[in-house]
This record gives structure tokens, sequence and C-alpha cells, in this order.
């Protein structure tokens, strides 16, 4: 029992050595928490309707299949169709953008990239703060910049739900002559159709659905996992008891 | 006591008789399992070993897969990837596999030098395992740089720039050479390319000849245990080493255990947390590589961190490069620079056990100031723990000298 | 019984438990890297059902599609050709298409074909998947009626597909799933059962 004991402290020490990193990592820039979540499937349909909606215009997913939506969020061949497939005729396609992507690098500069991994590139934190980001920049082209991608090529596509917003920021003269700017907060000059608590819920929804996107698999992989762990909890027990065995007359 | 003699590697008569008259297949079985005879006082660093077999199979068994459907292009390796990971059925399972695999893979290893450094298995007589045991790991860093340019993200792209512009910093040849590595006068298809050539085929052949010879030498000479005592010098009447126990199916019952306790941790990141916060798939490799645009932030994976550190630490490409291949190269004359008359660190004094505890402690801060961006601050720590790296080497022939070593006893130490 | 026996027993059930909850659980594991064989997704998305416009299709003539990568001939049959059809089992091994596996059920019939006039059928020889070629010219004095003829090994079809004896060709060609969604608009790969 007791070499046992010293086996589970060692394997517990190993399994908090490799998880350790997923706690530290994370840190870095500020952004208010996205706090999705992924086993809402309500939550993830209306996201869908939104992404469909408002970013399938520019935005390709083009790893991602109607179908794979479909059956994951349970959604019939007929909602698909009629709801979500705007750019496609069949449900084993995957998302293209409706706008030709050489069109839009020539309008805004940059082409739009594809979403199917953003949540993945950039963390669905990123993107709920870059959606709910956008404010009144007269000397951006698009009008408006963004708090979390400065100078992004992207206009607020929300606008209408989320009316405007001004940025406040504090600038301070530091003694070498440079200049530090703060966040101060933003101010609501027009509403939307929404009011802010409805729109964060759409935003929560349409970032809910891109960090499925970015891994369609992750819920059945999760629960797979603990059928594989049991297992292996049985093998073991089974497999200390014969090495106790042949090990009894060991002296 | 009583010994458990084992089915296989016993006399045979019929088929087996049939085999072995024409390939040694008994004798082949006792010579390396069912008699021979390892130490009975195996901890649990002893098992780690066993386990870089096993990763090195998951390895080369799901690497045959993704073989399958992986695609050698810069206009195809990324998309590729994402269709092993969607539209390939079990894709995702055997890639996470493969990708957790290349972090664990390293995990082991680290422990099973460690494992070395502890009880002196690198010495007499067994400095050539040591050797091949390091050059088996020369050739992992070059499989695992190797296939982490293949998925063409951002951080395989920009990873293998740094590291490749590295080889710039030799002397007259420095650019000539960097050209060959790359067949192109930027990483390119080309590139990528003759890497996966070298990923799939050169480096993985090269590895299972060196682990073989790993072995072999091994078995020659017998392990090391946790007392650094020759059992072979205590031999019963029947030849049998007293403290040694058959590995078959001693050992091997009890590498099992091991090897299910590894599989819960293994399967625990594929299932759970494939990516590991971002340590064992980056995030901005979610992204394909462009060419145009460096990451903010760009670290190796954290196994290649702790001599990243020390690379970064260097204000001077040349000499940065010079410690960067010696940091990864000193091990290899640790046979040498260990001038201690015991092997097992249960035997040594309070330098040698000081001495390792903080080389221990370095190595894991390097490892982390690896993956920090190059602030002054860290350089600086960097840089003191860098010298403490080489010190730990460099000064080992003498303070391993001076250090008062305890009596080793005969027999191994061992409770039952 | 001693102890020793005990403990050989005791020793003999676990190894053998052991083993069994291991080779049960590599055999498990194996099942994804077998799936994962299978064709994917994007196979199954490029082996969709193609559709086949029949409007200029002239009587006696043949066309030559694709369906899963496959060869399919789309064949419109004159007045002439399907009388010539025999379904004397004298000289064909299958004549009622009683062979389940080579058509769907409703092209179990004298013309192998949902409607008389055309016949669907994949132009893979079910010998060795050779393509067979067409021959259509009706020599009477060799008793050849028109059909296919497989260049690789000799197997000769009729007009229905159906194979004659004495080759090496051992069922009839294939009839793929396939259904008139229009009378010019043939869709190859899908069944009126589907959706």
């Amino acid at each position: 029992m007791d070499k046992f004991l010293r086996y589970a402290k060692v394997t517990l020490l190993a399994a908090f050595l490799v998880t350790t990193p997923v706690f530290a990592a994370g840190g870095g820039a500020k952004l208010a928490s996205a706090n999705i979540d992924p086993d809402n499937v309500n939550s993830l349909q209306r996201g869908a309707a939104n992404f469909m909606n408002y970013c399938s215009g520019c935005h390709s997913a083009r790893y991602v299949r109607y179908k794979t939506i479909g059956k994951d969020l349970d959604l019939s061949e007929e909602m698909l169709v009629n709801n979500l497939m705007f750019n496609a005729e069949k449900t084993f396609e995957t998302i293209q953008a409706s706008m030709p992507a050489a069109d839009a690098a020539r309008w805004y500069g940059t082409a739009p990239p594809d979403l199917s991994l953003m949540a993945r590139a950039r963390g669905a934190d990123y993107i709920y703060n870059f959606l709910k980001g956008f404010y009144v920049d007269k000397e951006s082209p698009t009008g408006v910049d963004n708090l979390v991608l400065a100078g992004t090529s992207m206009p607020n596509v929300l606008w209408e739900l989320q009316g405007y917003q001004t940025a406040h920021f504090d600038r301070h003269d530091n003694a070498d002559g440079s200049v530090t700017t703060t966040f101060e907060g933003f101010e609501q000059i027009a509403a939307g159709t929404m009011d802010s608590e409805d729109f964060d819920e759409f935003v929560r929804d349409t970032v809910n659905f891109l960090a499925y996107m970015a891994e369609p698999v992750r819920g059945f992989r999760v629960d797979l996992g603990k059928w594989v762990i049991i297992y292996l909890i049985f093998f073991l027990l089974i497999a200390r008891m014969l090495k106790k065995q042949i090990w009894k007359d060991v002296k | 006591m009583a010994r458990i003699e084992a089915e296989v590697g016993k006399p045979q008569g019929g088929f087996m008789k049939w085999i072995d008259d024409r390939f040694p297949f008994t004798s082949t079985m006792k010579y390396h399992a069912t008699e021979y005879y390892a130490s009975k006082n195996f901890n649990v660093w002893y098992v780690f070993g066993v386990l870089a077999f096993v990763v090195l199979f998951i390895q080369l068994f799901t690497g045959i897969f993704l073989t399958m459907n992986y695609k050698p292009s810069a206009a195809e390796a990324f998309a590729s990837v994402e269709y092993i990971m969607r539209d390939v059925e079990w894709g995702w399972l055997i890639r996470y596999m493969h990708s957790t695999g290349a972090s664990f893979f390293f995990i082991i290893v680290y422990l099973h030098m460690f494992r070395a450094m502890l009880y002196g298995s690198y010495k007499k007589p067994r400095e050539l395992i040591w050797i091949i045991g390091m050059l088996i790991f020369l050739v992992l860093m070059a499989e695992a740089f190797a296939g982490y340019l293949l998925p063409w993200g951002q951080m395989s792209y920009w990873g293998a720039q740094v590291i490749i512009s590295l080889f710039g910093a030799i002397p007259w040849v420095g650019d000539a050479l960097v050209e060959i590595i790359r067949g192109d006068y930027s990483i390119s298809d080309i590139t990528l390319n003759r890497f996966f050539a070298l990923h799939v085929i050169a480096l993985p052949l090269a590895l299972i000849g060196l682990v073989f010879v790993h072995i072999v030498a091994l078995h020659e000479v017998g392990s090391n245990n946790p007392d650094g005592i020759e059992i072979k010098n205590n031999k019963g009447p029947d030849g049998v080493p007293l403290d040694g126990v058959a590995f078959h199916p001693y050992h091997t019952s009890k590498d099992l255990v091991a090897i299910i306790i590894f599989l819960m941790i293994f399967c625990s990141v594929v299932f759970f947390a494939p990516d590991m916060g971002g340590y064992f798939l980056e995030h901005a490799n979610f992204e394909p590589a462009n060419l145009t645009a460096t990451p903010e932030h760009i670290a190796p994976v954290w196994y290649f961190t702790p001599f990243y550190a020390i690379l970064r630490a260097v204000p001077d490409k040349l000499w940065g490069f010079i410690l960067f291949g010696l940091s990864v190269l000193l091990p290899l004359f640790l046979p040498w620079l260990d001038r201690s008359r015991v092997k097992s660190i249960r035997y040594r004094g309070w330098i040698y056990k000081s001495a390792l505890s903080t080389f221990v402690v370095t190595f894991l801060v390097l490892g982390w100031l690896g993956t920090m961006p190059a602030e002054p601050v860290y350089v600086l720590i960097a840089r003191v723990f860098s010298v403490i790296y080489f010190a730990f080497f460099i000064l080992m022939p003498y303070y391993t000298t001076i250090d008062k070593t305890k009596p080793v006893p005969e027999r191994v130490v061992y409770h039952g | 019984m001693t102890e020793d026996d005990l403990d050989r027993n005791r020793r003999h059930f676990l190894t053998v438990a052991t083993a069994v909850t291991g080779v049960a659980g590599a055999g498990v594991a194996a099942i994804p890297f077998i799936s994962s064989l299978k064709p994917s997704a994007r196979a199954q998305a490029l082996g969709a059902p193609v559709e086949v416009p029949i409007g200029s299709l002239q009587p006696g003539e043949m066309l030559r599609v694709l369906w899963r990568g496959k060869l399919v001939f789309v064949l419109r049959r004159s007045k002439e050709m399907l009388a010539n059809l025999s379904d004397d089992a004298g000289l064909l091994r299958d004549p009622n298409s009683e062979e389940k596996d080579q058509q769907p059920d409703y092209a179990a019939n004298g013309t192998r074909s949902l409607r008389p006039e055309y016949l669907v059928v994949e132009g893979s020889c079910t010998h060795l998947g050779c393509a067979p070629l067409q021959d259509f010219d009706v020599r009477p004095a060799e008793g050849w009626g028109g059909g296919f003829f497989c260049p690789c090994h000799g197997s000769k079809f009729d007009l229905a597909g159906r194979v004659y004896k004495g080759v090496p060709a051992p069922t009839n060609l294939r009839v793929p799933p396939h259904r008139f969604v229009r009378d010019d608009l043939i869709l190859i790969g899908q069944d009126t059962g589907a959706a």
C-alpha cells in the first residue's frame, strides 16, 4: 500500500505539472470574459443565425460544413436550408462568403479573414471584446476604430443593433516627452435597436458559435474521454493485482 | 524465494523448435526478457524508458495515419490539417494523439535523462548507452522541429524562420548552409516538402535504429539501479544475480501498471486539454502561415525553451549560436565530467545534491523564460541562469571530486 | 491444494484477465484508426449524386459520365435495340437479374432499367474493373445483337448490361441508384427512396 501511495503521489505530481500551464497561461490583455456556454444548444443556434446574417457576407468559414452544424446543433435539413444556407445549395458544402475575397481585399484593403479557426487562434474573449469594442473615430475610413484591434479595416457591422459609442482616453504627458494614453470608458451617443444587455447576449451567442466552429468535435471529445478514463481505471486495477501477485514472493 | 518462470523462453518442441532451428526466437526471448535480470529495487524513475518506447510507438502509428491525409505543400498543408481534424472520420483523435505525443515524448525523455543524473546511469560501464541516448535526444529535437513546420501555421513558419536563421551565425559557411537547409531564399513550399521527407522517413528511421542500439547496449551491460550497485557482482549458485528479477514477468507486469497510469495522463490531455493552454498547440498556429506578418510574440514549443532562453540571453549572434549548441551538447560529456566514485545520489555528499537541485531549478526557470517576451528583465534573469547552467557542467569535475561520499552497501536496498 | 497451487491459479486468472482487458481495449482503440480509412466527409461531398441532362440524347446514343469517380453509361436504346434484347437463358448467365447486388429492385426487370428506353449502368466490367467498349453493331452471323465488350479479358454484355455465358465476368454490369428528376434529367447516385 505504501508503494501504491508513492505511485499515486508521483502521478498526481506529474498531472499537476502538466496541467499547471493551463492555468498559468491566459494572462496578457485585460479582456472581459465572453462567458460562453458551449453546451447551450439554443445559444449556439442563435449564434449560427447571427453568424449567417451578419458575418458570412464577408467572412468565410471554409473548413466548416453546413451538414456538421446541422448535426451538432440539432437542426433539421429543412431548417438548415431555409435559415442558414444563404450562400450554398447542398448541406455538405462549406461556408463561403457571399463576397469574393479578391473584391473584399480591394474594397477594405485587406481580405476579411476566414473565421473557421478564429476562436482558437485569438480566443473567444478576444472576439467578444472586439465585436463590442468599436467606437466612433472621424478620421478612420470606416468611421470607427476598435479598442482591441486598433486600425482595423472592418466596419462596425453591428451598429444598427448596438448604436454608436465613443471612447474616452486619458492622455498623460510623461517627463521624457512621450505620451501615455489610457482607456477610460465608452459613452453611448446613439441608441441601437437593442439595449446593452440584449446586445451582450447577441454577441455572446455569436462568439459561442465561432468557438463551436473552431472545434466542432469538442463536446464529443470530452464525453468520450470520460469513458476512456473509466476503462483505464478498470485496467489499472487488474494490472496492479497481477503485478502484486507476481511480486508477492520477491523479498 | 520462489521464482516465477514465464512460459515464453522455455525449451519447446514442435512448431517453436521448427522456428528456433531457423531463427533465434527462444534464445532472443531469454536473453532480452525471461533471463534478462534487472534489479528488484527499481523505483518510479525507472519507468520512463519503457514509457518513451510507448510514446515512440504512438507517434509512429498515428504518424502513418496522418501521412495518409496530410499534403506537404505550402498551398495545401494548413487546409489538409483542418481536413484531418474535421472531414476525416476520427482524424481529430489521431492528430491530437500525435501532437500530444510530441510534448509527452520530451517530458518523458527529460525525466529519463534526469534519472540517469540521479543514479549515475551514465557512469562506467554505461557511457555508450548514455551517448546513444544523447544522439536519440538530438534526433528527436530535429524530428520535433521538422514536424512542427508541417501544419504551416504562423508559429510553424516563424519558429522555423528563427531556428534556421540561427545556422546563419556560423562564420564563412553560415549563409550557404541556411540556403541548403531551406532549399530556397526563404522558407517555402520547397522547405516544407523536404522537412516532410525528413520528418516521416529519414529521422524516424534514425530514431528506430538508435533506440534499437540503445537497448542492445543496455542489455549487454545490464541496467543500473537506484543504489548504483552492479548486481552482476553478487550472483547465486545458479548464476542469477541475487538482487535481480527477470524482466519478464516481473518488470513487464510492473511496467504495465506504469504504462496504464501514463495512458491516463496522456488521454486526459488528448481528450480534455489538447491545446494545453497553448503550450502543446500554440494559439497562433491556428492561423495559416503569413509571410508578411510575424506574430507579436513568438516562442518555440515549450520543450525547446530552456535552450532558446540561453540563445536569447547572449547579445551576439555567433556566440548565441555557440552557447546554444553547447547547452544542448554538454550533457554528452557527463560520463567524463562526473568524477565521483559513487553512482547513486543516495551515496553522494551535499555538494552534488545541491548542484543537481540547482540544475533542475535552473532548467525549469530557463524553460519558463524561453516562453516569455524578450524584455530586459527577463533577459537579465536568463543570463544569470545561463551561467549557472554552464557552471553545473564545467565545474562538475571539481565539485564531484571534493564531494564527500558515503560508503556503498554490497547489496541493493529493498523493502518488499 | 497447497499455497503454491493457489498462487498459480490466481496468477493464471489475473494474467488472463489482464490480457483480455488489454486486448479488448486495443481492439476498441483500433476502431478509430480503421474508420479513418473510410471515405471522408470531403470524399462523400465529392461523391454526391450527379445530374445528367438527357434532353438532347438521340436513340442509339450513349453518354459517359462520372459518379464518385466511376464511369457510368447512360444509353438511350432505340426500338431495334430493345427488340433485339433476348432473355435466352442459354446465352446469358443471369437473364432475369436475380443477382440482388447488381441492380436496385426497380431495375430488376427485362430491360434492367427504370424506363425501357434508358439504360444506366456502371461502365466497369464485373470481372476486374476495366471499362467495357461499346459495340452496338448487330452481327447476326456471330450471334451478336450489340452490346459491350471488355478489351481486358474478353467479357461480353448485351444492351441491358447482362453478361454472356462463357466469359470471365461473373455478373451483369451494375446499375447504380438513379432516378428521373424530370423527363430530360437523370440524377445518378440517389434513389426515389431517398429525400
